[in-house]
């Protein structure tokens, strides 16, 4: 007899058969998993300011970051239990598809393709979005308008592609997209002079222009918005309880701000004669039972990473570098759209 | 002894019928595996996305592509420029590496030095990074577009790519389109961009360290009594390289090179870090348009598998007719 | 002297053409490049001077800044002796196995017996891996994704050729056995896989893979990046090692199967031994291929050395500019580990 190389092979292709056969966990296990590795496994972006990136001390911050800290406090009573997984823009959706991560909380549009057919569920908004453009102030572009027939940078991988191309299409204008796979290397082009203007969210425009820039003085960032980009976590399809456990924590940070409670005196708060601060503080009523956790699930994200307009104001407003506006993602209270559905 | 024949056949049957089996067993596992899991998550399958608008715009094309083709097309538009860039990359590839070849058998020791540090720099670093630094020449060396350099009248060279002159077909004939300077672009003629640019002459200059080898190699084994030979029957050297050195050079250098060629094209598949939309690129961002992984991937695969297998095909059919030839002699 | 010039030189009129071409070519060249990468370049870390060059001199002062980055990627800042450490480790085997025949004679007198030197090579890898992930004796865990550099192109490179070389031996001898049906099995895959570039193959890794694999097994991109470029590997070594057996006549089978060996035996001591020797300077290039492709895994974001280039430099608006010379020096260690290897493989062939 000869050898057959295959057969080795073979073998321990079907040892692995039997060993894996059994489907993989899918409805309701999501949580009952995380509780057994006790961590959260959060999909994040590479390093976009403001949303999820390293700081100088290797921590991962943002808005992106706090909403899985968030989840983390109110499931497994930790903030810190959170294994942080950096995907690209194209990788974002497989991992959490293959059920590597359990959130995938990284910039990511809510559409109606990526809700519908790639096997994923957006939980809740958390920033309201629009794409831009930034152009360097020397090329005296002041509008849209003005870019006709211009070459644009893009990163593919994105709404953003698709976005640019409908609205130079409405405008009835050409445009010739330079697309690049990764981040860096259309940064990279655009700064090199490649293109005459660079496209993706105003955030990440913002934070481009505040971090990548030697002087931010030198680049602009077109008044118009082409698209609506409501940013958000999203989940693997088919597990609806941790569905939403995800939706109701991101709620929770909003309520929290509209009733008025604080990382600082959420704890003092905790004896209010608000029913609806009892409520999500779990004072009186236990609404975390109905979600599968205890009754200061709301309670310890907000002492974790405070309400969601602290949130914002500590990576993105008035107490970041970037220094945007909250415009739409102000309370609906005051004119914002960031509206929670009642906790009761 | 009969008996142990028969024995070793059986044996040997039954090992093949193991291995077919498990290998479908396998197959039919994964294939079920990512079928259910597909189900189960919710994502769509199947290839009937290709018949829907594509969406997106592709930033240079052959043909007039725009957002409301297909995703066949778009494909087709990406399979095209691949094409765009692999068939001149060959030419010009076959150029310089047949030129640098012969350097390195020159009499002259500078050309022979040179010939040798080329092979030996281009050979050693890889593609990518080759195509990164072309790139990064092109486009931060040269000037920005509204500045761009008009080397030859109508030729412009600049950050946004080379402008160049191009006979118009809807313009009565002789007559060619020229480049003007535009307000934000040049306009008018034809330009190709520095993206391409770049992956054609990464893709040239480093398949032409290998074809250079080739060649060389080729016409080294020739022997050497042959050429003296010619030499002493008073051909020149121009003639002894034409009647007696490259016909047999080349059976040696023809089924290499085409493999060359092959791998230039499988090569061209890396445009997609500089930017150019290749085949690979369009999958790419077709792939995260839809979601379809399986599908984007497999369309890669059966497109550069039918490359391969018509290169394999020509090189058949060239190694037949030289054996029909050698034997007709 | 005169007759060197005059035979190398100027032998004929337009041999003599070329040489005052090319001292032409130099004359005119060399001296700018000297001014650019030498007499006028930057070499302290100083983005201020560098800026003041405006393109005149080369800043070589971002390497001195961003050498770290590059050489390590995103890997903890305050531990980057321990990929430093495990790339020495890794260097250090490489260097042995080239070495090994001339050592061993030069230092025991005799050769050194492959399997104590496999045994070091195994455990060194072993160390660097450890030093690499961390996780016990006080050495913090860090995550694969934050691995990246120079250690990591080299990790992934011998990872796959060491995965490779066994699976591309059996596939090479399935190619000639004599069963039809493994013959034909290991033909398909073979040439299904040289007939793909490597990127689809990435991509497989990086979006099909964790379709089908359990969870768990498939959590991490850089196991299915090596698991991918083991497959990719196979298929290629597989048709060297063919080569190699193909030099070895029939006759040496046939006489071994007479004087009683088992079909296992006579391929393990008489047939391999010599079809990998022959094979070997092949071999050597096609461990090259695998060491300049690794440098495709970027497009899978890991961050082995060309994209912890891309890192360290596309981020920062000070440095973004010197692209050029970040290129030529990553260009320069592929260059010197290419350029050995293939010195070595073009002695042993010589041998």
């Amino acid at each position: 007899m000869k050898l057959s190389p295959l057969r080795c092979a073979l073998l321990v292709l079907a040892g692995a058969a039997a060993g894996f056969a059994a489907p993989a966990a899918h409805a309701g296990k999501t949580l009952d998993a995380v509780r057994q590795h006790g961590r959260v496994v959060c999909g994040v972006s590479t390093g976009l300011p403001g949303f999820s990136a390293v700081d100088s001390k290797g921590n991962w911050v943002g808005l992106d970051t706090d909403v899985c800290r968030a989840l983390a406090a109110a499931v497994l009573g930790d903030a810190g239990k959170v294994k942080w997984t950096p995907l690209n823009s194209q990788q974002r959706f497989t991992p959490l598809q293959a059920g590597e991560i359990d959130v995938l909380s990284r910039n990511t549009t809510w559409t109606l393709t990526r809700d519908a057919s790639m096997g994923l569920h957006f939980a809740a908004v958390t920033y309201y979005d629009g794409q831009g453009f930034m152009v360097a102030k020397k090329s005296k572009v002041t509008n849209v308008k003005q870019l006709k027939g211009a070459e644009i940078c893009v990163q593919s991988g994105t709404t953003t592609e698709k976005n640019l191309t409908d609205y130079f299409r409405a405008q009835g204008m050409k445009a010739k997209p330079v697309v690049f796979e990764s981040y860096e290397a259309s940064l990279k082009a655009f700064f090199s002079g490649r293109c005459q203007a660079y496209t993706t969210d105003v955030s990440s425009l913002a934070a481009i222009r505040d971090k990548e820039v030697k002087n931010p003085d030198d680049y602009a960032i077109l008044p118009e918005l082409i698209s609506k980009e409501p940013l958000g976590p999203a989940v693997r399809r088919g597990d609806d309880e941790w569905f939403a456990i995800v939706k109701w924590v991101v709620y929770a940070l909003i309520e929290a701000e509209e009733l008025g409670v604080t990382q600082a005196n959420a704890e003092s708060l905790k004896r209010s004669a608000n029913p609806a601060v009892q409520r999500l503080l779990g004072g009186a009523e236990d609404m975390g039972r109905l979600l599968g956790l205890d009754k200061e699930w709301a309670y310890r994200a907000i002492r974790a990473v405070g309400n969601y307009g602290e949130i914002f104001d500590r990576n993105l407003g008035a107490n970041s570098p970037l220094k945007l506006p909250r415009g739409s993602n102000q309370l609906w209270t005051k004119g914002g759209l960031m509206y929670a559905p009642p906790i009761r | 002894m009969r008996r142990r024949f028969a024995e070793a056949g059986r044996r040997a049957f039954l090992w093949q019928a193991l291995a077919v089996g498990l290998l479908l067993l396998g197959g039919w596992w994964v294939a079920g595996r990512v079928e259910g899991e597909l189900a189960a998550r919710g994502i769509r399958s199947g290839f009937g996305f290709l018949l829907q608008p594509a969406g997106f715009e592709i930033g240079e094309s052959l043909f007039d592509f725009h957002a409301g083709l297909a995703y066949w097309q778009a494909f087709l538009v990406g399979f095209a420029n691949t094409l765009r860039v692999a068939l001149p990359g060959l030419l010009l590839a076959t150029v310089l590496g047949a030129l640098i070849g012969f350097a390195r058998l020159s009499p002259n020791f500078l050309l022979r030095a040179l010939g040798t540090a080329y092979v030996e720099v281009f050979r050693n670093v890889p593609l990518l990074l080759q195509l990164l630094t072309w790139y990064f020449l092109l486009t931060e060396k040269l000037p920005p577009v509204a500045d761009a350099v008009e080397f030859l009248p109508g030729f412009f060279l600049s950050k946004s790519g080379l402008a160049f002159p191009l006979p118009a077909f809807a313009v009565a004939a002789g007559e060619l389109a020229w480049p003007q300077r535009g307000l934000l672009n040049i306009e008018g003629g034809a330009t190709v961009t520095p993206e391409y640019l770049a992956v054609l002459l990464g893709l040239a200059a480093y398949s032409a360290a290998y074809l250079a080898e080739i060649v060389r190699a080729g016409i080294l084994s020739v022997s050497r009594g042959q050429v003296e030979a010619a030499a002493a029957l008073g051909l020149t050297a121009r003639q002894r390289m034409r009647w007696v050195v490259l016909p047999q050079a080349l059976r040696l250098i023809v089924p290499p090179a085409g493999n060359q060629y092959l791998n230039l094209t499988k090569n061209s598949s890396l445009a997609v870090v500089v930017g150019y939309p290749d085949l690979v690129s369009v999958a790419n961002t077709t792939l995260n348009q839809t979601g379809q992984a399986v599908e984007c991937i497999a369309i890669l695969i059966a497109v550069y598998l039918a490359l391969s297998l018509a290169t394999a095909a020509l090189l058949a059919l060239y190694n037949a007719r030289l054996l029909r030839r050698g034997s007709a002699a | 002297m005169i007759a060197w010039l005059r035979g190398n030189l100027f032998s004929g009129w337009a041999s003599g053409l070329a040489t005052l071409l090319v001292c032409a070519g130099a004359a005119a060249l060399l001296p700018d490049l000297l001014r650019w990468g030498a007499t006028h370049a930057v070499f302290a870390p100083d983005a201020e001077q560098c800026r003041a060059l405006d393109g005149a001199g080369a800043c070589w002062g971002v390497i001195a800044e961003k050498y770290r980055l590059v050489l390590f990627g995103r890997y903890p800042h305050a531990e980057h002796w321990r990929p430093a450490l495990a790339t020495a480790l890794v260097l250090a085997v490489l260097a042995g196995f080239l070495l090994l025949p001339r050592a061993g004679r030069f230092f025991l007198g005799r050769a050194v017996p492959l399997a104590a030197f496999a045994a070091f090579g195994i455990a060194a890898l072993a160390g660097a891996l450890f030093l690499m992930a961390g996780g016990a004796l006080g050495l913090a865990a860090v995550d694969t994704s934050r691995w990246g550099g120079l250690p990591l192109t080299l990790l992934l490179a011998l990872g796959a050729v060491v995965g490779a070389l066994p699976g591309g031996i059996l596939l090479a001898l399935g190619r000639r056995s004599s069963l039809p049906a493994i013959r034909a099995l290991c033909a398909v895959y073979i040439e299904l896989v040289r007939g793909l570039p490597l990127i689809p193959v990435l991509f497989m890794a990086a979006f099909l893979f964790p379709l089908f694999l359990p969870r768990g097994l498939g959590a991490d991109v850089l196991l299915r990046v090596l698991v991918a470029l083991i497959l990719f590997a196979a298929a290629h070594l597989a048709e060297v090692v063919r080569g190699g057996l193909q030099s070895v006549p029939q006759g040496q089978y046939d006489t071994a199967r007479a004087l009683g060996f088992t079909p296992w035996q006579v391929q393990r001591y008489i047939i391999l031994p010599q079809a990998l020797r022959a094979a070997l300077p092949a071999l050597t290039n096609s461990f090259i291929a695998v060491f300049k492709d690794v440098s495709l895994v970027t497009v899978v974001s890991l961050y082995e050395l060309t994209g912890a280039l891309q890192l360290a430099l596309a981020g920062d608006a000070d440095w973004r500019p010197y692209f050029l010379e970040g290129y030529l020096f990553i260009g320069a260690i592929y260059w010197a580990g290419c350029f050995a290897l293939s010195r070595w493989s073009a002695r042993m062939e010589a041998r």
